[in-house]
């Protein structure tokens, strides 16, 4: 596709003079900028939108300690600032973005990225995700390592950052389209100096259909030079768009210092030049070899999960499918543009974030138009895709396109699409009930037309909009399918959607998904080749402590301001004869030697495992204190653990019998299909109560699933306020 | 374009190419500083120098790696952010740093080293540049 001209695409900038004009002044907060000392700035900037009110207040060392930063900050502040009664729509929720000590260092691969931490809409509890782009990083250098966001505006607003002025203004903007690729697009024209000032700028927005539904995303803009325009990168989970509409933030804009080597003024620039040296040097001689992120990011995990029967295919039923070729790697490779440079912040020599330029769009208020798509990362040709029986490309770019310029997580709006499409297949939904929308598998074009109902929050969309787990609650009550079906086939735990990989056939990626803090996300624990390729987690121990070390060594990029993929989805050329691979031990070194390098704080993995944990506890018993956080909210649905239907069974006959006459000791033969899937889920949901056991043991917790006293002891977490939450579950 | 263009076959190793360089390029009398790097090796020596492939041009993020009029790839130093992936993208490893500092430098085919030689190991020779990353 070298032939399309990266730079041309639909104009969306129109009358920016005459928008600025219509914004109304509604407070001003001068400061003095400052650069981080050593990665940390140690200020917050704080917003109350209700009562106008901009300040700055500084960040105590015992805070710094015990939080480290990033999601650890986004974690205190919201506890801080609501009770266990409040709603992800009351005005005391808090929205808070923190980069992280380590965001914003240029040497080092996937050192861009902020955390955003809210009172989810889809869980009612914390959702924390992590998201690239510039805006982390100008936020820090211009002088803040959070910018925490309570009350409601009236009206659409947007909040303006000057870190070169020393200036924070918060505006009323009737004018501007909330959608991201234009929001991005006119803030970021609007307030760069020149053209040169453009990398400057970014901006976070929502869209539209963050007003109507409850799996709004936020989009974090940087400027691409080559392709001059803005490109974004998705905080996708959880809601964190829709708590940001329901504030009347239309966006974030931030405008920071030019970046230079060493902005955040490190301790030790050479060490983390060194390390970042040799990183680049690894990239460049190995990803041909291994991923080929460089040239189609995460979309080249298509096949490889399809040719392990790990590819969600019609709502999770399925590992595989006879078209996945037409979505896999190959595709995407031509389909992206290879002559740009696709990295979300400075120095990510992985550069995953593709783009496909020159894409005219089919349908919706932009039809006809000629836009950039970011993407599609895996999870989004997996889940829109695959997941949804799609598998022609122009769909799945369509869909992601929309997905983001309106707001909405594309893994859980896939595995929405999906179960509504499953319903329909089941007559759980017919044209009736859905408004005459017809919505079968592998149509993209309905898949299409859902999103644009969502967007508008009508019809079908505007249910579907609300997630799966309401959708099941509501199809339950009003009596369309057999609640035992809806719960087994509704893919969410805790309220959030299931990204998109089978875990069907690996117990340790059961639990890497179900007992997770936010809900199943792999960001915590991706085990399924360990588990079932490598088979390196025989015992249910060997599974509890990768459930272990996995999640809080993860835990550790968002407290930190770290992108996961430079970690291991590239490795050195003698990685596989380390004594523990899986872990790649050399760059987990080049993380101790990369934070000692911005901190000056020497540390072993042994610390880092501790700066997790304190966190990691601390999320669970937030949990516990918003009414989860227990045994009960960590069971998925059996689709997760197990055949759930005759057709899934007889998928993989050949296996499940397996199973039954050697797992659980009786002979299929002399069994019916109903009867077999009723005995192996039996076996099945026993193992995962025996996986809960042995987890919960190995991080320190109670058989309910409650940090004990002695683990938050031992953590430095035994805080008045966390004793006082946990203290009443662990009578008896 | 012109390209530094070394002929190892005339070098005796008086590494006088790199002492100019490191003079000339980064005003320093630390060899370090120097964007040309002969090697002396079992068949005699071996020279690490920019050809001013462009390859650099393609990875860089800021758009500090240009290549001017002339055809030579520079450095526009208020433009780099120190990201060092042309270090680890440039296929002849001919893009170099100074231990303690934090932005690269290479071979602007200034000619200084071309005059210091004393045996006529390195010539400028011209090369289109037309089809180049620029």
């Amino acid at each position: 596709m070298s032939e399309i001209d990266i730079t041309h695409r639909t104009e969306v900038c129109h009358d920016l003079p005459g928008q600025k004009a219509a914004h109304k002044m509604l407070a001003e907060f001068r400061y003095t900028p400052s650069l981080p000392e050593r990665g940390y700035t140690g200020r917050a900037l704080r917003v109350d939108l209700a009562k106008k009110e901009i300040r700055e207040e500084p960040i105590p060392d015992r805070i710094r300690e015990l939080f480290t930063g990033g999601r650890g900050y986004g974690l205190h502040y919201l506890w801080n600032g609501i009770q266990p009664n409040t709603q992800w729509n009351d005005p005391e929720n808090v929205l808070t973005i923190a980069p992280g000590p380590l965001c914003g260092n240029t040497q080092y691969p996937g050192s861009g990225k902020s955390l955003v931490v809210t009172l989810s809409p889809l869980t009612d509890i914390p959702i924390d995700s992590n998201v690239g782009g510039y805006f982390g990083p100008l936020l820090k250098f211009s002088g803040f390592d959070a910018l925490v966001i309570t009350g409601k505006a009236e009206h659409d607003v947007i909040l303006v950052i000057d870190g070169v002025e020393g200036r924070v203004t918060l505006e009323e903007a009737p004018k501007e389209n909330p959608d991201s690729h234009v929001a991005a697009e006119v803030f970021t024209r609007m307030y760069a100096r020149d053209e040169k000032d453009l990398p400057n700028v970014s901006v976070v927005a929502a869209g539209r259909a963050s007003e109507h539904c409850r799996v709004g995303c936020l989009n974090f803009s940087w400027y691409d030079i080559r392709r001059k325009c803005t490109r974004i990168k998705q905080a996708g989970r959880g809601g964190t768009g829709t708590v940001f509409r329901d504030k009347k933030l239309k966006a974030l804009v931030v405008h920071g210092p030019r970046v230079t080597a060493d902005a955040n003024r490190p301790a030790d620039l050479e060490r983390i030049a060194k390390v970042g040296e040799k990183m680049h040097f690894e990239i460049h001689d190995y990803d041909d070899q291994q991923c080929h992120m460089r040239r189609q990011g995460t979309a080249h995990l298509v096949e490889i999960m399809d040719a392990y029967d790990l590819l969600p295919v019609h709502n999770f039923q399925y590992g595989n499918h006879p078209d996945t070729p037409k979505i896999n790697s190959k595709v995407w490779d031509q389909r992206f543009t290879q002559t740009t440079v696709d990295g979300c912040w400075y120095g990510c020599s992985m550069a995953c974030s593709k783009g496909a330029d020159g894409f005219t769009l089919k349908t919706g208020p932009y039809r006809g138009h000629v836009v950039t798509v970011d993407g599609p990362e895996y999870e989004t040709a997996a889940g829109l895709g695959s997941n949804c029986g799609i598998f022609d490309p122009h769909w799945i770019l369509e869909c992601n396109f929309y997905c983001d310029t309106y707001g909405v997580d594309t893994i859980s709006y896939g595995t929405i699409c999906a179960f509504v499409m499953e319903c329909f297949q089941r007559g759980i939904l017919n044209a009736e009930r859905t408004g005459g929308l017809t919505v079968n598998f592998g149509d993209g074009a309905a898949q299409l037309e859902l999103l644009h109902q969502l967007a508008q929050g009508k019809g079908l969309g505007a249910i579907a909009g609300q997630g799966v787990a309401r959708m099941k609650k509501l199809f339950a009550e009003k009596g369309w399918g057999d609640p035992q079906l809806l719960g087994d086939m509704g893919m969410e735990v805790k309220g959030l959607e299931y990204s998109q990989y089978n875990s069907k056939e690996s117990l340790a990626q059961q639990g890497g998904y179900a007992l997770t803090n936010k809900g199943p996300q792999h960001d915590e624990a991706w085990l399924i080749f360990m588990d079932m390729v490598n088979k390196q987690l025989p015992t249910f121990e060997d599974k509890a402590e990768a459930l272990h070390y996995f999640p809080l060594f993860r835990t550790w990029f968002g407290l930190c301001g770290l992108c996961k993929l430079p970690w291991n989805d590239i490795e050195p050329a003698d990685n596989a004869k380390q004594p523990e691979p899986q872990k790649v031990p050399e760059h987990v070194q080049n993380y101790l030697n990369l934070f000692a390098g911005v901190t000056g704080r020497e540390i072993t993995i042994q610390d880092l495992l501790r700066m997790s944990e304190r966190v990691y506890n601390f999320q669970r018993v937030f949990n516990l204190r918003m009414g989860k956080g227990r045994r009960e909210h960590d069971q998925p649905p059996y689709r997760s653990i197990g055949p759930v239907t005759r057709e899934e069974y007889q998928s993989r006959a050949e296996r499940y019998d397996k199973e039954l006459k050697e797992k659980i000791g009786v002979d299929p033969a002399s069994l019916s299909l109903d009867e077999k899937i009723r005995r192996v889920r039996e076996y099945r949901l026993d193992r995962y109560q025996k996986l809960c056991d042995a987890v919960y043991k190995r991080r320190g917790w109670t058989p309910d699933g409650i940090p004990t006293l002695e683990t938050l002891q031992k953590l430095g977490m035994d805080l008045p306020e966390v004793v006082e939450v946990v203290r009443p579950h662990l009578k008896g | 374009m012109k390209v530094l263009t070394p002929h190892p076959e005339k070098c005796q190793g008086a590494f006088a190419c790199v002492k100019s360089c490191a003079k000339a390029l980064n005003k320093k009398d630390d060899l370090a500083h120097s964007a040309i790097r002969p090697k002396k090796t079992a068949q005699g020596f071996s020279f690490t120098v920019c050809n001013q492939c462009g390859e650099c041009i393609r990875v860089c993020p800021t758009g500090a790696l240009r290549r001017n009029k002339a055809g030579t790839v520079l450095i526009q130093r208020d433009l780099c952010v120190g990201c060092l992936m042309c270090i680890g993208f440039c296929p002849h490893k001919a893009m170099f740093r100074v231990p303690g500092t934090a932005t690269p430098f290479k071979c602007t085919s200034c000619g200084n080293c071309v005059k210091a030689c004393p045996h006529g190991a390195l010539t400028l020779e011209s090369q289109d540049h037309a089809n180049l990353p620029a």
